[in-house]
Parts: C-alpha cells; sequence; structure tokens
C-alpha cells in the first residue's frame, strides 16, 4: 500500500465457525480506494465466507469490519448497504417473478413510501446501463433472461445504490470468455468512477487479468497476499493449493469397442433451459470423452440421457451393437451405466438414509444385496464398510445418516458406489464440484483407473481445465449443439470461447460406427 | 330454460356477491399470505374466530365498524402466533396451520359457551343493513345486484383494487413478492424476510377473520357453529384459480358463488322435484374443481412458498 493510498475497507481478524467447521480463521483483508482486490482460494476456502461476513448476512463470532474507518454492526445488510457495500453474490439474489427494474429498486425506496417512482428510476437504470456497458431491459421479467444478463441486473443493483466498494463473488463461473470480457470492461469502467473492487476466483489468468493485489485464502487462513505484477500463475497456484500445482499425469488412450452410443439424438427444451438438438455420441471402451461448455446448456439433458433418465424423443440409444427400445434408468444401471450425478444432495443421495442404504441405492434388486424380494443387510453393510475403507469415507460408521458428512467424503461414498459395481460406462457429472484439491486429485484418478480397466467415461465439467487434464475427446456443448469432437491442446482457449458461446462450428459429425 | 330465467334475475345476481363477500376478504387474506411465501392452513379456524370475535363485540354494546376492528385485531393475534412459528422458527406450514385452525375454532366455542352458558339460541345483534347507492343502484339488474349491498360489501371490492395496487405499485408491495419468490434477493437487499412475511401473515389473518366476522354481522346477524362451513378451504382454492392476483381471484370467488347461488335457485325448480338436492349441493364445488383444472395449468406460484427463510444459514 502506498502512503496516499486511501482506504476503503478493512476486515480486522474475521473469525467464523459453523458449528465444528472454521469457514474463516482470523483472517484481515484491506482494500483501498480504486483498487481491485482478487481474492483467491480453492472452493471451501471461505471466500464467501468472508465476504457474506463483510456484507452482514454471517454474523462475525470474532472480528470486525470496517468501511471508510466506521465500524460496521455485525449481522446487519442493511447497514452494509448504506455504508456503500455492495455484492453480486454467486447464486444470483434475484426475483425471477419481478421485471428487472423492480429487483433494483427493492428496498431502496422506504417501505411506507406509497409511489414507486418509476419514471425517474428507469431513466436512472438507463442512464447506469448506458455509462457501464450493462446492456439491459429495465422492463423484462428477470425469469426470462440469460445468465449473462442476469449478472448484469445484479451489478446494476449495487450500482444503483451508489456502492463504492463491489463485491463480486465468482461472477466468471457462469459466463463464457466473451461475457467475461464484457465484465471486466465494465469493471473497469467502474474502477475509473472511484469504485474499489473485491473479486473472488479460483481462476488464475482472471485474477492476474484484473487485479491489482491477490489474498489468498487457505482451509479459512490467510496464505498470503501479493501484488499481481510481482507474481505470475504458478506462483499463485502454489499459494492456493500449497504445493506447486500438477495435473494428473494421463498417458495416452487405447479406445476399444463402442459401448453406448447417441444417434442424433433430440430432447424436449425445458424452460429456458435447451434440450439436445441432433447430437450423435459415441462412448468407447478405455476412453474419457469430455463435454465441456458453460452450464445449462444442454448438460443436464445430455447426463439424463445417457443415465437413462430422459429417453430422446427423436433419435436412438445404441448399447454396444443392439438399438434399446425402451430407455430408463434401471435398464441403464442395467446396461452397466454407472452414474455420479450433478447434484450429489438431490439426486445422488438421499439425505435421511444412512451409508449402508444410499450404498445400495441403485442396485438393491440386484442379486448382491437381496433375494426374492427380501434385503440382505447383512452383505449391504459389508458392502458399504468396504466403500468407507477403500476409498477413505471419513464417517463415525455407515449407520451414520449421510446428511452429517461432508460434501467431499459424501462424493467418495458416491465414487465407491459406482466404481465398486465395475461398471463398464461410468457418467461422471461435474465430479468435483466443491471438493477440496485432496478430494478433486482422488476422484481424477480413480476415473482414469477406470479408464485403464476399460471403462468408457463421459466427463461433462463447466470447468474448462478439468476437461482438458482428463479428456482423451474433447466436444463443447452450446445450445444443446454437439461440436465436433477434438483432441486435447488441440485448441486455443480463444476459439474454445467461441464455440462455447454457440459460434464458429455449424455441422455435428454424423456418427461413423 | 328455468335455469337461464334465473340468469336473469337481480335478486340471483345480488346473492351470488353476497356470498362471495366473505369469500374475497378471506382470499385476499390468503393471498397476501402466500404472496410473501407463508400457506396459511389457519384460515378455517381465524374465519370462524373473526366471525364470533365481531359479532360478541357488537353484542356486548360496540358499535359495528368497532366489531369489524375487533374481529381484524383477533385475526391478527392468531396470524402472530401463525407467523412466529412458521417465518422465524421455520416450522411445518401444513402442521402449524391445522393446529391453528383447531385451536381457533375449539377456543372460539369454547368462549362461546363462556360467555353465553345459559342460551339455547343464540342471540341476534343489529346487523349491517344493505345501503343503496343513489342512481347507480337505479341502473337495472345491475343496480340491485351489485349497489344494494352492505357496506362490508363494498368493503370487499374495494379491498381488492387497495391489496392489488399496494402489491403491484409500492414499496411494501415489491418486498412481499419478492419475499414470496426469492427471499435471499430480499435479504440481499437490506430487508428483513422476517418482517415482511410476519406482517403479511398477520395482514392477512386480519382479512379473513373480516371475511369470518361477515357471516355474523352482515350475512346473518346471529352466530352458530358450523356456519363458516369449509369457506376458508374454498378460499385456498381461490387464491390458486386466481394465479395469486386480486383481480382474478375476486372473479373466481364471484364464480364460485354464483354456482352456489344457482344450485339454491334450481333446487326449488321442477328439475329439482325429480333430482335429489344433495347433487344440487354437490354443484358449485364440481365446477370449482373443473374451473380449478383450467385455470391453474397457467397459474404463476410464488416460488418460495412454503420455503423457510433463514438468514446466515449455509
Amino acid at each position: 500500500m502506498t502512503k496516499e493510498a486511501v482506504e476503503a475497507l478493512s476486515l480486522n481478524e474475521i473469525t467464523k465457525r459453523f458449528g465444528e467447521l472454521t469457514a474463516n480463521d482470523a483472517v484481515s483483508l484491506s482494500v483501498n480506494v480504486g483498487e481491485v482486490v482478487a481474492l483467491l482460494g480453492e472452493n471451501g476456502a471461505g471466500k464467501t465466507t468472508l465476504m457474506n461476513t463483510l456484507f452482514g448476512q454471517y454474523t462475525a463470532d470474532s472480528g470486525t469490519v470496517r468501511v471508510f474507518g466506521e465500524t460496521l454492526p455485525p449481522g446487519n445488510s442493511r447497514a452494509a448497504l448504506d455504508a456503500g457495500v455492495g455484492m453480486v453474490h454467486q447464486h444470483f439474489t434475484l426475483a425471477d417473478n419481478l421485471t428487472v427494474q423492480e429487483n433494483i429498486t427493492l428496498g431502496v425506496h422506504s417501505l411506507l413510501k406509497f409511489s414507486l417512482g418509476r419514471a425517474a428510476a428507469k431513466a436512472q437504470i438507463l442512464a447506469l446501463s448506458k455509462k457501464f456497458h450493462l446492456a439491459v431491459s429495465p422492463d423484462a421479467y428477470v425469469g426470462t433472461l440469460s445468465v449473462g444478463e442476469r449478472q448484469r441486473v445484479e451489478i446494476l443493483k449495487a450500482l444503483y445504490r451508489d456502492v463504492r466498494i463491489l463485491i463480486l463473488d465468482e461472477p466468471t463461473a457462469v459466463l463464457t470468455p466473451q461475457e467475461t470480457d464484457d465484465l471486466f470492461a465494465t469493471l473497469r469502467l467502474a474502477i475509473k468512477e472511484g469504485l474499489s473492487i473485491i473479486f473472488i476466483s479460483h481462476k488464475l489468468h482472471e485474477v492476474m487479468a484484473i487485479a491489482d493485489r491477490v489474498v489468498v485464502l487457505r482451509h479459512g487462513k490467510m496464505a498470503g497476499g501479493v501484488k499481481t505484477k510481482d507474481t505470475d500463475k504458478n506462483a499463485l497456484a502454489a499459494m492456493m493449493m500449497g504445493t506447486e500445482a500438477t495435473p494428473p499425469d494421463v498417458s495416452p488412450a487405447k479406445p476399444g469397442a463402442p459401448l453406448l452410443a447417441l444417434r442424433t439424438v433430440t430432447t424436449p427444451d425445458i424452460g429456458s433451459t435447451p434440450g439436445l438438438k441432433s447430437v450423435s455420441l459415441t462412448l468407447k471402451a478405455g476412453q474419457i470423452i469430455g463435454l465441456a461448455g458453460v452450464s445449462g446448456n444442454g448438460q443436464a439433458a445430455m447426463a439424463d440421457v445417457v443415465g437413462g433418465v430422459l429417453s430422446p424423443s427423436e433419435g436412438q440409444v445404441v448399447l454396444g451393437s443392439e438399438t434399446a427400445q425402451k430407455w430408463t434408468p434401471r435398464i441403464a444401471v442395467q446396461s452397466g451405466i454407472a452414474r455420479i450425478p450433478e447434484d450429489r444432495h438431490k439426486t445422488g443421495t438421499i439425505a435421511d438414509f444412512d451409508l449402508v442404504e444410499n450404498a445400495i441405492l441403485e442396485r438393491y434388486t440386484s442379486a448382491d444385496f437381496s433375494k426374492s424380494g427380501w434385503l440382505n443387510w447383512s452383505k449391504s453393510r459389508a458392502f458399504a464398510d468396504a466403500i468407507i475403507d477403500k476409498y477413505d469415507v471419513r464417517c463415525p460408521g455407515s449407520d451414520t445418516p449421510i446428511r452429517l458428512l461432508s460434501g467431499g467424503n459424501m462424493q467418495k461414498l458416491i465414487l465407491g458406489r459406482v466404481l465398486e459395481a465395475n461398471p463398464q460406462i461410468i457418467l461422471a457429472n461435474q465430479p468435483v464440484r466443491g471438493l477440496d484439491i485432496g478430494a478433486v486429485n482422488y476422484v481424477h484418478s480413480q476415473l482414469l483407473a477406470a479408464r485403464e480397466r476399460g471403462a468408457a467415461v463421459l466427463l461433462i465439467s463447466e470447468d474448462l481445465d478439468e476437461v482438458m487434464a482428463l479428456s482423451d475427446v474433447i466436444h463443447v456443448i452450446a445450445d444443446g449443439r454437439l461440436s465436433p469432437e477434438f483432441k486435447r491442446g488441440d485448441m486455443t482457449p480463444a476459439q474454445l470461447g467461441l464455440w462455447m458461446a454457440g459460434q464458429g462450428f455449424e455441422v455435428d459429425i454424423p456418427d461413423a460406427s | 330454460m328455468e335455469i337461464i330465467d334465473i340468469l336473469f334475475t337481480a335478486s340471483f345476481w345480488a346473492a351470488a356477491i353476497r356470498i362471495a363477500s366473505p369469500l374475497i376478504f378471506a382470499t385476499l387474506g390468503e393471498l397476501i399470505c402466500e404472496r410473501a411465501g407463508v400457506l396459511n392452513l389457519g384460515i378455517e379456524g381465524i374465519m370462524v374466530a373473526g366471525a364470533f370475535a365481531g359479532w360478541m363485540a357488537v353484542y356486548s354494546g360496540t358499535a359495528l365498524w368497532t366489531g369489524v376492528c375487533v374481529a381484524m385485531l383477533v385475526g391478527m393475534l392468531f396470524g402472530l402466533l401463525h407467523s412466529t412459528l412458521t417465518v422465524p422458527f421455520g416450522l411445518s406450514q401444513h402442521v402449524v396451520g391445522l393446529g391453528i385452525t383447531l385451536l381457533a375454532t375449539s377456543s372460539t366455542y369454547y368462549a362461546y359457551r363462556l360467555a353465553l352458558p345459559e342460551v339455547t339460541s343464540p342471540p341476534k345483534i343489529a346487523a349491517f343493513q344493505p345501503y343503496e347507492i343513489p342512481i347507480l343502484s337505479d341502473i337495472p339488474l345491475l343496480g340491485p345486484a351489485l349497489f344494494s349491498q352492505t357496506p362490508l360489501t363494498y368493503l370487499a371490492f374495494i379491498l381488492v383494487g387497495v391489496v392489488s395496487l399496494v402489491l403491484y405499485r409500492t414499496p411494501l408491495g415489491l418486498a412481499v413478492r419478492a419475499a414470496g419468490e426469492n427471499p435471499a434477493a430480499v435479504a440481499a437487499q437490506g430487508l428483513s424476510v422476517t418482517a415482511i412475511r410476519m406482517g403479511a401473515v398477520m395482514v392477512g389473518s386480519g382479512l379473513m377473520a373480516v371475511g369470518g366476522a361477515f357471516l355474523t354481522m352482515s350475512a346473518f346477524d346471529s352466530f352458530f357453529f358450523e356456519m363458516v362451513n369449509g369457506r376458508g378451504w374454498i378460499c385456498i382454492a381461490l387464491v390458486v384459480f386466481g394465479s395469486w392476483r386480486p383481480g382474478k381471484a375476486l372473479l373466481g370467488a364471484i364464480l364460485f358463488a354464483a354456482f352456489d347461488a344457482l344450485q339454491i335457485r334450481v333446487q326449488q325448480t321442477s328439475l329439482g322435484t325429480h333430482v335429489p338436492y344433495q347433487i344440487f349441493l354437490m354443484m358449485p364445488y364440481i365446477l370449482s374443481i373443473l374451473a380449478l383444472i383450467l385455470m391453474s395449468r397457467r397459474a404463476q406460484v410464488p416460488a418460495a412458498l412454503m420455503v423457510p427463510f433463514n438468514k446466515g444459514e449455509r
């Protein structure tokens, strides 16, 4: 910090616990006027918790927040807003049934006032959106907007309140590279206006591009702070993970026979989420196929079709050499497809069931676990205990309700359940979302081991780095259409970005096999 | 033929509007609760309590309008209990709501017996009388139907406009609608979800109680057990029918009331001598179910209805 810099914000020794977990351990941070500070860290490092504490959504167990020299009362978002702190949450806090303007003006006027002052508000919103290049129509209903547009609404919400400090929580997680560039342009305009920005991310190149200074959190503690001009990506990654980051060592694939193929599969759109549009894809033994793309572009439909949840409205699913006549989850499981679902809480597990029940959830009717309609609990328990042992699931015992486990341990149980069935085909949908680096490496190594064993893996991920690191063959999915395949390293990020935005590829490669 | 004739009599429409009035109050009340994200199944019991409280107040010597306020206050007290349990404590809205209905109903009957231990038939009060609005009440058909009602009916219709205006045209209404759709959005703008939801439930419960009071103070002039008779549950359906919009809910209430008024009259026609009267009693409900099926397809449910919100929880 230079001497003439004016301090906009300082967090002093913030500690926040959730039960046993210490999410923030005496974290201190200060931001100057006109400065962009990036808060960098792995998932679960405590970045969002820290910002929610600053914004008054959590009450810190100890420590204080000062904004422009004034100490904020703890746990009071209103006070934070009044002091000039605005936050763009990772999960947008917008109401779909209201218009853009209504969302922006919500809570700005006194609730006892009778008029909304619509005309003046609209003029101000339009002026702000022009000034900061945030194109969005004030009268549109938020429910009809794309993710990128919603984010612009979130930023406008803060600017409309004339905030001086803007917190952005993983703003680029849902954006295409082009949208990210637009966002950065907007942020640069905001800095010119004298705003201070805290930018939360775990993407190193973005941090290097936009931030003046980087503060790294690791396991809830400060791991260090450094100016971007004095560092580089590798050094940051090392700070973030505690060791020099090493991508997994992947040997060349030896693809075998096709195990599952989709032939010109089409599924209906669900609301604004596109279905698949004439998609052809072949999963081969001993190969990992990666599916890259911005979330909400048909990944869910793809996962549902492969997992048997969704039957194509047009096109066929081909198992080995036979076209499936009926396509249901049970047939999929019986055909040797194992699924790591995207949302382990919602579709992967049943929260109040114990580990044994969750372990046999997909295959309780198989001869391994039941006989003539009666469950065999001793076999089931042995199976669960074996998974707990082999996959190092940290838990008090197999009779614990699974909701008491951390996300990483829950995922390990699911992984064990999937791999112990010796599946021919593995559908891995966001397999490492929300896991710490150790768990990530473990899941990745297990997927690679399954490939070595001859399984076909379909890896769906929004994390481009993950797709690039693991996949033998990569497709991009955009607006429900599948790009031609390419090999790792064959594409530049700029080209990929264009594809992910749905441009630059027209034809699906017809399925030759 | 006789049915067509009935549809063109002023007395039929006057009856329909009268039957609709308590439904309008209570439906608006339920709508406000649900718009803020709270399902209030206490409605049936709160209507019973309101019916008794308003009538009892007037019987004890207060003015009619004071009686309405007493009913409203009693409703708001039950609303306070309901919202305390469902909003900050986040308990099941089904269980709390049904519990409130049981509590309000039985404590009302208890209070009735305490207040009037000796009587065999409940005493009467001087209820609201129809007030003919000058000029407007002279319009043929429409005049006697719409403009020769009691002041409480006029209030019900005015409230539809007021609730609509507040919901769609004021910062407060905006906050209520947002609280029912995405409470996190409300919290992120520095407002208290708890306060907004509790306030909405209290005001809504107050309106339900006034709906009940209409029965004892305007439609009839006395209090009977079982007089609410499932009207509260009808209002829950009417909110869905109205797609959570006051104007459409008003239409639904009038439609249901018209069916009800019609079936009484059809019972007295030649058709009524051949068909068991129970069939006619069923008619408004069957037609309501059909209308609901048609209307609720496009209904826009508040996304956070029945979803508790706890600030600071991860």
